[in-house]
Formats: C-alpha cells, structure tokens, sequence
C-alpha cells in the first residue's frame, strides 16, 4: 500500500466536534448498562505510576492493585495492563505474573522524546527484553509541527520495528499539536506507520486527553478501518479522574466504532486515579449509598 | 471484513469503505425516562380570553392524545367564531388602554417576568412539550425551551430601543396581532409570535396547532402569574377553522402564520383586498450541498441535525443532499453508520434522539411519501433500531437512487426522510438546489471559506448555514424567499413585522 | 437586651475579592449631619496596579462570553440589587436623599441595568455593518470591547451615576477599573456586593475608592488601561493631565458630561460604542 502524502490535511471543523462531544456527553447512562460500563472501564484501564520517584515498592503495590482492585469484591475484573518506566518493567512482571494483566511501558525518552533515535530505539528494546508486553512511544512533536512528517512516521515505523512482538501504542501528545487537523494527521501517520494503538498524551502535558480529540482520533481510526479493514486500538491517557468522564469516553467509542472496539483489546484508559472513582460508583450502584474516599486503597 | 446489507448498493468506487462497522453492541443504554409527575395536566384546558380561562361558547372540546402513546392526555376547548370575537375584542380593548400606555421599558419588563418565569418552569415545559407533540425530551429540554425563553428575553430588551432599529422613521404598534402556529415546535413558534409583538406595543390572539395546545396553555397559565394586563395575550384552541376565524375577522390588524405553503396561499388570498398585514412561514424542501473537500465527518453531524431533528418535522429542514460525486460512496457509508446510533422511541426517555411522529395524519403522509418513493424507483435505507409498537414512529429513512423530477425529491415531506443525489461542479449544485419553489434554507459543507460565499450568494433562500445546520438563535433573522413566505421573525429584522413606520 | 450595633467595614472590590487598601490608609466619609458613616479605603497607585491587573487578566473571559449571556448577568444584577433596595435607600438617606428620593434613584438604577442588559445582544446589529465593497470580497465589521477601562465615577450621583457608566461599558465585553464617587464611596462598595453575587466574574468589575487628585496620574499613565472615561467637569489641570499621560500610550479619553442622570440622554448605546474598537474582515468570494 502505497504512502499517504501527509502534506494533505484532513480538514476537521472544530465547532462542530464540540458539538458532537457535547451532545454525547448528554447520553444518559443508568442502571445496570451504568454498572456495565463501570466494570468495563475497569478493565479497560492502563493503571500508570510515571514518576522521577517511583520505586520497586510502588510498583508493586500498584500491581497489586491492579490484580485485587478491591478486595471486598474479588469478582471485579483485573486492570488490563500496568504502565510503568522502563527500570520497573521487571519489577511489574514479576507482580502481575500468571494474571493475564500486561505491562506496558512508556519508552522513546519519555515523555519528551528529545533524544537521539537510537537512544530511543536502545530505550524500546531494552523494555522488550526486560518482559514488556506494550511499550508507548512518544512522536516528535517537534518534527512533527514542523512539518517533518515523513520523519516522524519513519521513526514510528522504526520503534515498531524495534518493539518486535509488544505492541506499539503511539502518544501524539495533543496538548502539544493545537489543532484537530493536527490530532488527525498525527493519528493518520502513526497508524499508517504501523501503531497499534494510537494515544493521546503522556499526562505530562496540559491540557491532556480531551474527549474533542479522542473522537477525532476514534474518526481517524474509523476512516483507517474502512479503507483498510485493520481494527487500530485508542487510548486517551491523563486528565480522566472520575467515573463520569470514563463512561462518556465509552460513549464516544460505542457510538462511533460500535462494538468491536468495546474492550481492552481496543480501548484502554491511561490513569492512575481514575481506578478508585470507578469502585465507588460501582459499590454505590450495588449498596445505593454514596461512598468515601476513606474506603479504597491509595496505591 | 464486509458483511451484505439487505438494501442493494451501488458497487464501491474507489473510495468507497469496505469495511461494516456494528452498533448493535454488548453494552445498551439503560431506560432513562425524565420523569413528569412533577407536572400536572388538567384534564381539560379552556380558552384564555381577557386574562380568564373561559369555557367555549358551543361548549365543544376536542382530544388531545400522546403520539408516543396513542393514548388520550387532555381536551381542549373548540374555539369558533363567538369566542374568537371574544378575544379580539379583548385584544382590542387591552391594547387601546392599558398596555398602549405603558412605557415601553415596563413592557419590556413584563417581557423579561415572562423570560425569566419560562427559565423557572423549564422542565415542566420540556415534558409537557414531549408528551403533547412526541419530540424527544432530548430537544425540548435543549433547544425548544430555552429558546423560547431566550426570545422572550431578546425581545424585552427591545421594547425600549425600537427607535434605534428604524433609522428615521417612528415605528407604531400595528394594533390586534393574529396569530396561528403550527405543530413542530409548539411553545418555540408561540414565542417566535408573542414576544416580538408585545415588544412592539401589540396585543395578540394566538391559535396554537390541535395537536399540540398544551404549552401554549400553561404558557397563558404564566402569563397570569407574570401579571401582563389582561387581554394583552389571548388563547385561543381548535383546528383550521378557529383559525380561519382569525384571519377573517375584521378587526384584526395583522396576521402572522407559521405552517404548511398550501394553508399559507389560503390565508394570503383571504386577506386580498383587505389593508391587514401579514407574514407567512412556511414549508421548505432545504438542500445540503456537500463538497469533497469538506470536513466529512462534521457534514456528516451535519446532514443528521439537519434531517432528523424534531423527526424531520422541521420547515427548513435539509431533505434534499447533494453530495459532490467524488465523495458520495463515503458520506453516504457514514451516513448510513450514523444513523445506526439513532435511538428512536419514548420522546421522555433522554437518550432518545428521534421520537414520535406528531400525528396519526403525518404518519400517514411520511409513509405514503416513502411509498411514492419506491414507485418512482427509489432506494430506501432504514436504520436497523427497534421502534416502539405503539404510537407513531419511523426509523430514519434515506432515498437513494433518485432524480430531480421525482416527487419525493421536489415535495416537503415533512418527515425523517432524505434523498440523495449527487453533483459535479458548484454551479450545478447551486442549480440543483434552488430548483425548487421553496426557498427557505439551504446548507453548504466546504472547507474552504470562499466557496461558502459563493454559494451562499446563489442559494435563493432565506438562511444559509454553512458547516452547521438548523440553527437558531432570537437575534437571527429567519424565514423564506419564494414560496417559503414573507417577512422574517427573529432579530432586529423580526420587528418589522410589528410595527407601522410613520415618518 | 440591648444590642450594640456592629459597624460595617467598607472595603474596596478587586478580582471578586473585597481586600483593603495596599496602603493601609483610610479617609473619613461623612453623613449629610456631618457624622462620621464610616472609614474608607484612601486607595494608591499599588490598588491602581492591582485593580488593572485584574482587570485585564477577566477580560479575554467577559468578552467572549456570549452577548446572550452578558444580557443575562446585567439582568442578574438589577435582580439583585432589587432584593437588596432597602440597603441602598438606606445608606443614600443617610447622605442627604429623602425617602423618595433614594427609591427613586435605585429605581432608576435598576431600569438602567436593565436597559443595557437588553443592548448586549442588540447594538452589534445596530452599530456593526456589512459593506458593499466593489470588490469580490464579503466584507464586514464588527464592534470589539476596547479593553480596560479606567473610569471616574460621577461625584454627586453615587449609585445611579456609578451604575450608568458601568453598565455600558461591561455590557459591551470591557473590564473596568473605577474610582467612586470620592464624598460618598459606600453605595459604590454596596454595589459591588451586588456585583459579586450576580455571577458578575471577579475581575470584570473593581471599584476603588480614594482621591481623584492622587490617582487621576496613575490611572492614566497606566500603559495597560485602554480607555479613560469620566462624565464630571474636571479641573483643568487634572484634564490635560488626563490627556497628556493618555497620549503615550494613545489611550482613548472618553468625556462624557452628564448633568441629570435621571434624564433619558443619560443612557443611550453610544455610551456602549464609545469604548468598542471597530473590527473589519475582507473575505473572498469565490469557488
């Protein structure tokens, strides 16, 4: 298949994506299709620790975690992945072993990039050999809103390479690209460049996922899937803390790619508080009272 | 990957998808009724004559049923010609005394009560509104009535200001408005009516649809709590020839009417040779140009607000699509994807976006309109969603496959029906669009800015929307060229409409 | 019991806030007995930086709220400060209105806010055009808020004054820095409370109170003020002044004289269009 010419936009009228996030947004999710979604969510999430301070210690509480959500339920479903730095990546897949629970790592000089390539090719593969199962690459934004798109897309296809059989999931940092047409084209280069999922932010950047951009993004991997049948996976990552926000970004999956795309295999949420919020609601669909933070694990 | 559709498909170009997308999904929206026990409906509404709820002269009621439903919410008083003298003269007197010499800022100020009252009762109004006329609660919670209130509240602030909006010439109230509204947006067209020709001095006799009287009667209920004088708002219930009373009464001074083209001449040849005034709102059949260089997806958004807002039941809807043909394979793919989203069914529920069909006459004529599709050779696509089994509704209807000629693309069908045909060049569009003895709005899709003036400088209709479609704000000017009326409502231009221009 | 009476301290509004002066200074404001009302903040040129700060830091917000929703907040205020007429009749009794009088002037400023509540959404279709340039292009202009506003708030007429220049300029998507009335500031600062629970946003609107002869320097030399406005007759001097600092920085000097405010000239859109910019884009026609 031939190369797209990313010179061309897609052009993406702003106004109206507002629009359409905001009627969506209106989607009224009760009962057990809202108990549903929560369970789905849980499971749908990447469950992050990137901090310069974390430790052996926190990772594996956070695995932890990860495996028991909340222990008064052990029937709620696991996270779907862990998401840490490269150095804990062993550490993580020590703790989640035989849980079916994947570690992914942020690789590619993250969060910046600003590295050179085979530093960021080194960074990718020493997370493949030390057990990841997904890395998530930064794109050089830089190149990027200069223009280089040729080169970005190169370097994507370069990390893909280097990731072997992990999966790629490629971070666009919206906050850092303005404009829709930017997000789109972004998300048109890292797929055609061999992503397997495409992600909004590194949550270091505000503003972070925004849920205009996830549906530009969930437009981009709808065009790409009619034009190619291949089913590309999205992940908004950063700024999604509560419950609410969660079951609107399923709204917008449901509503704009339908079924297929409605687990983990697909769509995952990157956060790190988002999981505590999600137990409360779904404890208080099932006891009818509201709950206190008091009562789940900070990890 | 593609799966086959029961509806036959014209072979894919080149860039036509070949993958199907599913929106029958493992996860469903939960019933999520709006509840209305907090509203009361009486189990019979009178007139509202003189700043009294007044029984009918014949003592005649009619039904009023729930479309969703079929069942039976409320009666209304039949209006004839008795009471409808009654309520011009009460019209008359009130605007020869007590509202003619009031400041124009206190009418104003009663024009705000009643803005800020509409805000206080939204909800009420809202589920009133889905009940009586099947809209999803979805629109009338969003879009009906807080319009209404934002026109109330534009045209407050006009009552003392009219100066500035006729340069040079003084204006006057006109004097007894009649005025009669139709079903689609009940409680919108009454403010669309009312609160400029209050602004302006008039006193009103308004007639709202036999279907959907119920908000214009709790919106008299506001009226009394707002304290307006009495017989400044009058209204009165019934069908076409409560209507008809209006207009021909002699001492009405103007004649405002929103509803179908046909009813509409009626009404202009029964005011020939008379000095009344009048405006007309009437049908339309709007067409939605789409380029390929449009934002393809947002047109898409675009072409469903377009069509299937309020069931279709909408004079300015975009009924008639012309894709440019490099793009039509995709845009009618997505449309198609899109309208599998729809949710059609209880007007209360708030995830519905298209609810029931106003009547069991409209039903009627939606289907006999797709039935004269198929005869002419159309295509139809329907969505795959369940619908209710009681009450009136139609899945989200497009007609492929269909020419200018054909009725279905030349006739207002009111309904929650699209054809679709395809263009080459601007001008051919342009062509295409206004072939039509409507002219009441038109949509453009392009990227590029200079297009959209281009074309909208074409279009012989009223509105133009471009990248966005049915619109509506008080301060905008709408209404059509052609036979799609005359005179426009909303705005500063809406205020011609109700006033006399002395020098 | 006998209840001693608990003065109320009047302090200047910035940024939604009602801190006092930077200068830790007060000047006495009197009764029309001559009676001590209360002491008010003696404001300085750091309150000046401050109110201009935030005044600026609230506009790109205020301006492009909708013109629907700055109608609305207008409205709010005059719904406000109707609930709370009995306060402003009383502190204007207090300075010399009769009972009618001061129901009558917080009338009157009730109908003004409501007034230009209604021209928010009204006095672009008015005053902004569409025009027929020969061209292949759809030209148009449109009115766009000046910025900050430093206004003088009228001396004799400490409520409807204060409110009838305010109003328009807010009404018109400006900020606003003024300085009330000097002899009678406490209306101004009971006004502000109205302000500040109308959803007015902090910043939009700050009042400071102190001395004309000190602060007329620093609100015009203040590079960051776009607009002077003021409707009292002002000493000679103190108008050059007003001018010559006002030209560094082609600040624009609006000189509103205004004898009656209760007279129907006293309000009327100009007021509004006086601190707007007018904004024109060419835009070509074509396929």
């Amino acid at each position: 298949m031939s190369t797209s010419d990313f010179s061309v936009s897609t052009p993406i009228d702003q106004v109206s994506v507002e629009e359409r996030v905001a009627r969506l947004n209106k989607r009224s999710i009760k009962k057990e299709s809202k108990v549903q979604a929560l369970k789905l969510a849980l499971s749908m999430m990447d469950l992050t620790t990137l901090e310069g301070k974390d430790s052996e210690g926190k990772v594996v509480q956070l695995c932890q975690k990860a495996k028991l959500p909340y222990a008064p339920m052990p029937d709620l479903p696991k996270v779907a992945a862990v998401c840490v730095y490269p150095t804990m990546v062993r550490t993580a897949k020590k703790h989640v072993k035989g849980s079916g629970i994947q570690v992914a790592s942020v690789a590619t000089a993250f969060p910046s990039g600003m590295a050179p390539l085979s530093v960021r090719i080194d960074d990718t593969k020493f997370a493949v050999d030390e057990g990841a199962d997904e890395v998530d690459m930064v794109i050089s934004r830089g190149a990027f809103l200069s223009g280089e798109y040729n080169l970005v897309f190169d370097e994507i296809a370069a990390i893909k390479e280097a990731c072997g059989k992990a999966h790629l999931k490629v971070i666009l940092e919206t906050g850092e690209l303005h404009t829709y047409e930017n997000v789109r084209k972004a998300s048109d280069i890292a797929m055609e460049a061999g992503g397997d999922f495409i992600k909004t932010s590194t949550g270091k950047i505000s503003p972070a996922a925004t849920q205009p951009v996830t549906l530009v993004m969930l437009e981009a991997i709808r065009d790409y899937y009619y034009r190619t049948g291949k089913m590309i996976g999205m992940k908004p990552a950063g700024g999604i803390r509560t419950a609410k926000q969660a079951l609107q970004y399923l709204v917008l999956v449901k509503e704009t790619l339908g079924a297929a795309w409605l687990n983990n295999e697909y769509f995952r949420f990157g956060a790190s508080s988002l999981a505590n919020d999600v137990l409360m609601q779904i404890v208080k669909q099932q006891t009818g009272q509201y709950q206190s933070a008091d009562y789940f694990s900070v990890d | 990957m593609s799966n086959t559709t029961e509806t036959k498909e014209t072979p894919y170009k080149p860039t036509s998808p070949n993958s199907k997308l599913d929106f029958a999904s493992i996860w469903e929206y939960a019933p999520a009724p709006e509840s209305n026990d907090h509203v009361e409906i009486a189990e019979r509404y009178e007139l509202f004559i003189d700043g009294k709820f007044v029984k009918p002269s014949k003592g005649r009621y009619f039904k009023s049923t729930n479309p969703a439903t079929k069942e039976e919410i409320t009666e209304f008083a039949e209006a004839t010609q008795a009471d409808v003298d009654k309520a011009v003269k009460s019209a008359r007197k009130a605007f020869n005394g007590e509202w003619s010499t009031l400041a124009p800022k206190t009418r104003g100020k009663y024009l705000y009560r009643i803005a800020r009252m509409l805000q206080e009762r939204a909800r009420e109004f809202a589920v009133l509104e889905s009940m009586d006329g099947g809209k999803p609660i979805r629109e009338s919670r969003d879009v009906d009535v807080p319009l209404a209130a934002a026109h109330f509240f534009y045209y407050a602030g006009w009552a003392d200001k009219l100066d500035y909006a006729f340069p040079g010439k003084k204006p006057e109230p006109i004097g007894v408005c009649g005025q009669i509204i139709p079903w689609n947006f009940p409680l919108l067209m009454l403010a669309w009516k009312i609160a400029p020709a209050l602004a302006c001095g008039n006193t009103v006799v308004l007639k709202p649809a036999e279907t959907t009287s119920l908000t214009a009667l709790k919106f008299a209920e506001l009226v009394k709590d707002a304290g307006v004088p009495a017989g400044v708002v009058n209204i009165v219930t019934g069908a076409g020839q409560t209507g008809a009373e209006i207009v021909n009464h002699k001492d009405i001074d103007k004649v405002a009417f929103t509803g179908s083209t046909g009813v509409g001449k009626l009404i202009q040849k029964s005011l020939a040779g008379t000095d009344k005034k009048f405006t007309l709102e009437l049908g339309g059949k709007g067409a939605l140009i789409v380029f390929e260089d449009a934002p393809i997806d947002q047109a898409v958004e675009g072409i469903i607000n377009a069509i299937f807002f309020n069931q279709g039941h909408v004079c300015c809807a975009g009924s008639r699509l012309l894709v440019q043909e490099g793009v039509v394979d995709l845009v009618v793919q997505k449309l198609k994807d899109r309208m599998e989203t729809l949710i059609v069914g209880d007007p209360l529920d708030k995830n519905t976006d298209i609810g029931a069909i106003n009547s069991g006459q409209q039903f009627d004529t939606i289907n006999s309109f797709l039935e004269i599709g198929v005869e002419e050779g159309a295509d139809v696509y329907q969505s795959k969603c369940s619908i209710p089994e009681n009450g009136y509704f139609i899945r989200p209807t497009l007609l492929t496959n269909v020419a200018q000629s054909n009725r279905v693309v030349q006739e207002e069908i009111f309904g929650p029906v699209l054809t679709v045909q395809t263009f080459r060049t601007a001008d051919e569009a342009i062509d295409k669009a206004n072939n039509t003895p409507y002219g009441l709005a038109g949509g453009v899709w392009t990227d590029k800015g200079s297009k959209i003036f281009k074309v909208g400088a074409g279009l012989r209709s009223g509105v133009v929307w471009a990248n966005t479609y049915n619109k509506f704000d008080p301060t905008s000017p709408f209404g059509g060229y052609k036979e799609s009326g005359v005179g426009r409502e909303g705005g500063l231009h809406g205020l011609a409409a109700y006033v006399n221009l002395k020098k | 019991m006998e209840h001693l009476e608990v003065l109320k301290t009047y302090k200047i509004y910035v940024g939604g806030n009602f801190p006092r002066t930077e200068s830790g200074r007060y000047y006495k404001v009197y009764d029309s007995e001559k009676e001590l009302l209360a002491n008010a903040c003696l404001c300085s040129r750091k309150d000046v930086r401050n109110a201009v700060k935030t005044a600026r830091g609230a506009f790109g917000g205020w301006k492009s709220r909708s013109a629907y929703n700055r109608g609305q907040i207008l409205y709010r205020i005059a719904e406000m400060m109707e609930s709370r007429r009995a306060e402003f009749e009383s502190q204007l009794s207090k300075i010399g209105f009769t009972a009618t009088e001061a129901s009558a002037d917080v009338n009157a400023s009730i109908d003004r806010l409501i007034y230009y509540a209604g021209w928010t959404d009204k006095y672009q279709q008015v005053f902004g055009s569409v025009n027929p340039v020969a061209s292949a292009h759809f030209n148009f202009s449109i009115l766009d808020p000046t910025g900050v506003v430093g206004i003088f708030a009228p001396e004799n007429s400490p409520l409807l004054g204060l409110v009838s220049v305010v109003a328009p300029v807010i009404a018109g998507g400006n900020t606003c820095v003024v300085l009330a009335s000097e002899m009678y500031p406490l209306p101004s600062i009971i006004f502000a409370e109205v302000l500040n629970s109308s959803d007015v946003p902090g910043g939009v609107v700050n009042i400071l109170t102190g001395k004309k002869e000190e602060l007329a320097e620093h609100f015009s030399s203040h590079v960051d003020v776009n607009a002077m406005m003021y409707s009292d007759k002002l000493s000679a001097e103190m108008k050059k002044l007003i001018d010559e600092n006002a030209s560094t920085s082609v600040k624009r000097v609006i000189k509103k004289p205004v004898e009656d405010w209760y007279h129907e000239k006293a309000q009327d859109p100009y007021f509004i269009i006086d601190v707007q910019e007018t904004k024109t884009t060419w835009h070509p026609v074509g396929f």
